[in-house]
């Protein structure tokens, strides 16, 4: 049977505002987060019929208690999704939403249905990182992986090791400059509609409503420069210049485009192309280099064509080292300009929806520009990396 | 402020930013500290932090203030477990007038206040609803009402004003007085939607989120509230209407039905200062009538007796049921064959003679299985168990591997005993034989089986799947697995099981029969049928004595009044004129008018007695006759003799059953020489 690749094109995306573990979301499920993220995007797409939705992609790492239970399937049902409506969870650690994206955007290439959701939930506050987890005794009597590898904070350290020339200065004033970004771009209202506001709970206060980011904070590089090295004793990893523990989830509208035509969606990007690649998982941190040169190529485009960045700032050195890599200077525009994980929080599995959701408005903002990168770096060593093309892209320059 | 015991409810309050406007809103939350199995309830304490939240609301200048709930609930509404503890009539009063001013606050206020409904919200948490200037409501809210009339109080914390002037007089008599007095109906969000009483419906899914996106809205002249317009022409009428009924239905016993009445007549012109402060005197009259007290009892009974029954063994000794058998394929069978297979979900097979009854009995089930799916009541997955599970055979050897087997056979001891017979050869020796007898003995039927201690009685009323209670019957040599394993069976059947003794006719038909008697005995005197038959209404039943005797059926009470004659003749007579009215095979009462027709039938003497005369004939015949039951053991206690009578035979809660009636209007001292109730238990203190 003959049949043709279709473009995909990321229509919509929403997320919650991003909580700090233990802080506002701490009596909010983790379930209940992407549920409200899907209802507010069929919400704001009123023209999409409901039951035209054909798959739920729901990313969470940990996928136990309120983030199991296939919750991709689960959410879909609770969110008021017809029963008809297919749903799976999806896990690919800090990079689950961006799989959840690339799987169903490879599905509606493919033929196998039209609209999808993807998204991802992570509430660290209700499962940490490494909860329940059983690594196989092999890695350690085979010498398989380091166990620094599994903790993302040493593989930052170690990745410092292999980039001496990435100061601790260096990287509290990335992670200074990220906080001030992200200030700027809440007072000129630029991340305020992606947010969805969350009804959160507790028992001295009642209900109330999350509306804004939790972890953002007025830093200086004197205060960065006090903070203690968890890692590391006399190490440069700080709790500054990483992104922190967060609770939050995103979702995601992905179409075959002449469908998105045809119902009269928006079209925010399109899909050019997409890479993961696997790394040393004791440094997974340059992960997003490999993958970002991989997507590159596929497209047949070079670093030069790319007019914006959003790169996951899980930690302030890896992303440098990303910059460094691709001669990009630490303060290039076209790289996060509302910030980054360091100041919006990096609620693990649902962050690379975040990331798309910012480059879409953007683009809008930027036609200008046509090609834009989203890309992260991936524990246990893998780098994820996907190109979009601006559809507001009027033939200039870049 | 706090009334002893209290569960103080307080008002959380949180500033929320909400999109879209330029200064926070105050969130106001209620919350009681427990979760939904202890719902959020008003007392003085409650309403004092409710008090002190509106007053720090409004100190922030908020955009709006909003009152919630806690997960599932709302309010259920003014803390009754408080109110016979009010020492005397101003405290009642006391009680209403601080209701009415806090919850005025948030009716006065110039900042726009919202009710944000999402959970179940009854009495005067659904005034305090209707106070705010708008409303939101969740679909998944569990029920809204107004049930104050059904326990013998009015909505007096501004519903009876508020109500009718929101959704107009119909809807708002209906919800106030009607409901109340239909088994305490309920409405569900989407109706209480539809009546206006909300002005937007939302799902729950995200339902806060989306109220305070709606009241945002709002504030800021997006959204638009439109409420139909009251009529006021038709006040007057409508309530002349209600007033009618009432006086049909009650005859004037419901004292709070008919202040609710008067109330809502003040609501069409009365200033809402004038309006609350009726209520307030209203509240305080009945907070200290006997029929509130009674009221409070029976409402105790049922939801907390009934569900922790006297005398039952211990939980952990019932057997699993996994095969209930049913010996008889008519109707009764039937509807227990429906109601077994749909509550336990186990087979359920049927058996009688031939072939063509059981079919007749599987096809009733299959019947009423097709009309609940039409009617939107059962899906269709549930549907299609349900063929599965239910069967019928004309060969018991059906039920060899059945744990549970109930007879359901012609009311004659001979029969039940040759049943019991013939099935102790085919079911194992621990499988439970439970009997539907409405008055033979259990300890006779099993007397001669080999297994007596697995007889139990299984009492229903009729209709089984409409009325809750079942009567668990105690034979001389049952044992307590065979009771424990009834009692989980009936637990899981959804009814209220009260354990009785082996005493002929056991409680409701017992006391309906003696009841009946006098009145019949009456009418053998030559009191005339009608003037017999209106004779209770001053008691507001459910049904006058020959509606009554129509439903059971004359052919049917003849028989149990024969057993119960032939246990106790000297109290229980036998009427000829009972056995004309079954023989004529004629209604003995038409559109609630006595049948001349069978009238004629009956041969009267010509000593008629006046109505009262009856109507003390019967009370003192209940009176005495519930002395010998509690003297005979027949239940634990009075207040399982009052539970019976209100969920076996619906008697009102305002009579408390019975024995609170008994008691107030002196009988039960006069007859027996003493109360069945210490004095404030069911009624006023001393």
């Amino acid at each position: 049977m003959p049949r043709e690749v279709r473009d995909v094109v990321f229509v919509d995306g929403v997320r919650t505002p991003f909580g700090k573990a233990g802080g506002m979301y701490a009596n909010t499920r983790a379930d209940d987060l992407v549920i409200r993220c899907i209802r507010e995007l069929l919400r704001r797409n009123p023209q999409l019929p409901p039951e035209r939705v054909e798959e739920v992609a729901i990313a969470a790492t940990t996928q136990i208690g309120d983030q199991g239970l296939t919750i991709g399937r689960t959410a879909a049902l609770l969110a008021g999704l017809p029963k008809t409506v297919p749903g799976f969870a999806i896990d690919r650690m800090c990079a689950g939403a961006m799989t959840a994206v690339t799987t169903v955007a490879s599905g509606i290439a493919m033929g196998a249905y039209d609209i999808a959701i993807a998204g991802g939930v992570e509430h660290m506050g209700r499962h940490p990182m490494g909860e329940g987890v059983d690594p196989n005794p092999r890695i350690i009597a085979e010498k398989l992986v380091d166990p620094s590898a599994l903790v993302m904070g040493s593989t930052a350290e170690n990745l410092h090791d292999l980039v001496p020339h990435i100061t601790k200065a260096r990287t509290d004033a990335f992670a200074l400059a990220s906080q001030q970004k992200t200030a700027k771009a809440y007072a000129n209202g630029k991340l305020q509609d992606d947010l969805v506001p969350m009804s959160i709970r507790d028992a001295e206060g009642g209900w109330g409503l999350a509306t804004v980011d939790e972890a953002p904070r007025d830093t200086s590089l004197e205060k960065l420069a006090t903070l203690k090295t968890p890692f590391r004793p006399h190490g440069k990893v700080t709790a500054g210049n990483a992104a922190g523990l967060n609770d939050g989830a995103t979702a995601s509208l992905l179409a075959d485009e002449a469908t998105a035509r045809e119902l009269g969606l928006p079209i925010a990007m399109r899909l050019v192309s997409f890479g993961f690649v696997g790394v040393e998982p004791e440094v997974m941190g340059v992960g997003p280099i490999p993958s970002t040169e991989k997507a590159l190529r596929l497209a047949g485009l070079s670093i030069d064509d790319i007019g914006l960045f959003e790169l996951n700032e899980a930690f302030a050195v890896q992303v440098l080292a990303f910059l460094d890599h691709f001669g990009i200077a630490d303060d290039d525009a076209r790289v996060n300009p509302w910030g980054g994980a360091i100041a919006i929080g990096h609620p693990l599995a649902s962050s690379g929806v975040r990331l798309m959701t910012q480059l879409a408005r953007q683009f809008a903002e930027h036609p200008e520009v046509r090609y834009g990168v989203t890309a992260m770096c991936i524990g246990i060593g893998m780098g994820g990396t996907v190109i979009w093309e601006n559809p507001h892209w009027e033939g200039g320059n870049k | 402020m706090k009334a002893p015991n209290e569960v103080v409810t307080r008002a959380l309050l949180r500033q929320v930013n909400v999109p879209g406007l330029d200064r926070p809103a105050a969130l106001i939350t209620l919350d009681n500290g427990f979760d939904h199995t202890k719902p959020n309830t008003f007392g003085p304490g409650g309403l004092a932090s409710l008090d002190e939240a509106i007053t720090a609301a409004l100190a922030a200048d908020p955009a709006f203030i909003a009152v919630t709930g806690k997960p599932y609930i709302f309010c259920v509404g003014a803390d009754i477990v408080g109110l016979p503890q009010l020492a005397d009539r101003a405290q009642a009063l006391e009680i209403g007038r601080l209701g009415h001013r806090v919850f005025a606050r948030l009716k006065d206020s110039s900042v726009p206040t919202f009710a944000f409904v999402n959970g179940a919200a009854m009495g005067g948490g659904l005034e305090l609803a209707l106070h705010c200037h708008y409303r939101t409501l969740s679909g998944g809210a569990a029920a809204l009402a107004l049930p104050e009339v059904s326990l013998g109080l009015v909505p007096g914390w501004g519903g009876t004003q508020l109500l009718p002037n929101l959704i107009g007089i119909p809807a708002a008599t209906q919800v106030i007085i009607q409901n109340p007095l239909m088994q305490n109906k309920m409405l569900k969000p989407k109706q209480a939607a539809e009546l206006g009483i909300a002005d937007i419906l939302l799902e729950p899914a995200d339902f806060l989120e989306r109220s305070l996106e709606w009241a945002a809205g709002v504030v800021r002249g997006q959204v638009t509230v439109t409420r139909p317009e009251v009529d006021k022409d038709m006040w007057a009428g409508v309530l002349y209407f209600a007033r009618e009924t009432l006086n049909q239905r009650l005859h004037g016993a419901v004292p709070a039905a008919y202040k609710a009445l008067d109330l809502l007549e003040t609501a069409k012109d009365a200033d809402f200062a004038a309006g609350t402060a009726a209520e307030d005197e209203a509240l305080a009259d009945l907070v200290f009538s006997e029929e509130l007290r009674s009221g409070l009892y029976a409402f105790d009974l049922v939801q907390r007796r009934a569900k922790r029954p006297a005398g039952a063994p211990d939980k952990g000794l019932a057997r699993t049921i996994t095969k209930v058998g049913i010996v008889g394929a008519g109707l009764m069978a039937s509807q227990l064959a429906l109601l077994f297979a749909r509550r336990l979900q186990v087979p359920v097979v049927m058996t009688d003679l031939d072939q063509s009854r059981v079919d007749k009995g599987v096809g009733y089930v299959h019947t009423q299985i097709e009309k609940a799916v039409i009617k939107g009541r059962m899906d269709k997955n549930t549907a299609a168990k349900l063929y599965g599970l239910v069967s019928g055979t004309v060969d018991k050897s059906a039920f060899a591997d059945a744990d549970f087997v109930i007879e359901a056979v012609f009311e004659d001891l001979g029969v039940k005993k040759q049943v019991w017979a013939e099935l102790e050869k085919i079911v194992s020796p621990e499988a439970v034989l439970a009997t539907n007898t409405s008055s033979l003995s259990i300890t006779e039927m099993a007397a001669e089986l080999a297994h007596p201690e697995r007889v139990v009685g299984f009492h229903f009323f009729n209709p089984v799947a409409v009325l809750p209670l079942l009567e668990i019957v105690r034979g001389e040599r049952t044992d307590d697995v065979t009771l424990a394993t009834a009692f989980a069976v009936g637990q899981q059947l959804r009814k209220s099981s009260v354990l009785v003794s082996d005493a002929p006719a056991f409680v409701v038909n017992r006391l309906l029969t003696r009841f009946l008697g006098t009145v019949f005995a009456a009418v053998d005197q030559g009191t005339p049928l009608d003037v017999a038959n209106s004779a209770l209404d001053p008691l507001g039943l459910p049904m006058r004595p020959l509606a009554l005797l129509q439903l059971v059926g004359p052919a049917v009470a003849y028989h149990v009044g024969g057993t119960l004659h032939a246990a106790y003749p000297d109290r229980f007579g036998v009427s000829e004129n009972l056995k004309r009215i079954a023989d004529s095979g004629q209604p003995i009462v038409v559109d609630d008018q006595v049948n001349d027709e069978v009238a004629k039938l009956l041969v009267v003497g010509d000593q008629p007695l006046t109505a009262e005369q009856v109507r003390q004939n019967a009370l003192d015949a209940l009176a005495q006759e519930i002395r010998l039951m509690l003297d005979e053991g027949v239940v634990a206690e009075a207040q399982d003799i009052d539970l019976c009578m209100i969920l076996g035979a619906g008697w009102p809660f305002h009579l408390g059953g019975v024995t609170p009636y008994l008691d107030r209007t002196g009988t039960s001292e006069r007859v027996t020489g003493t109360r069945f109730l210490p004095r404030g238990a069911a009624s006023l203190p001393a």
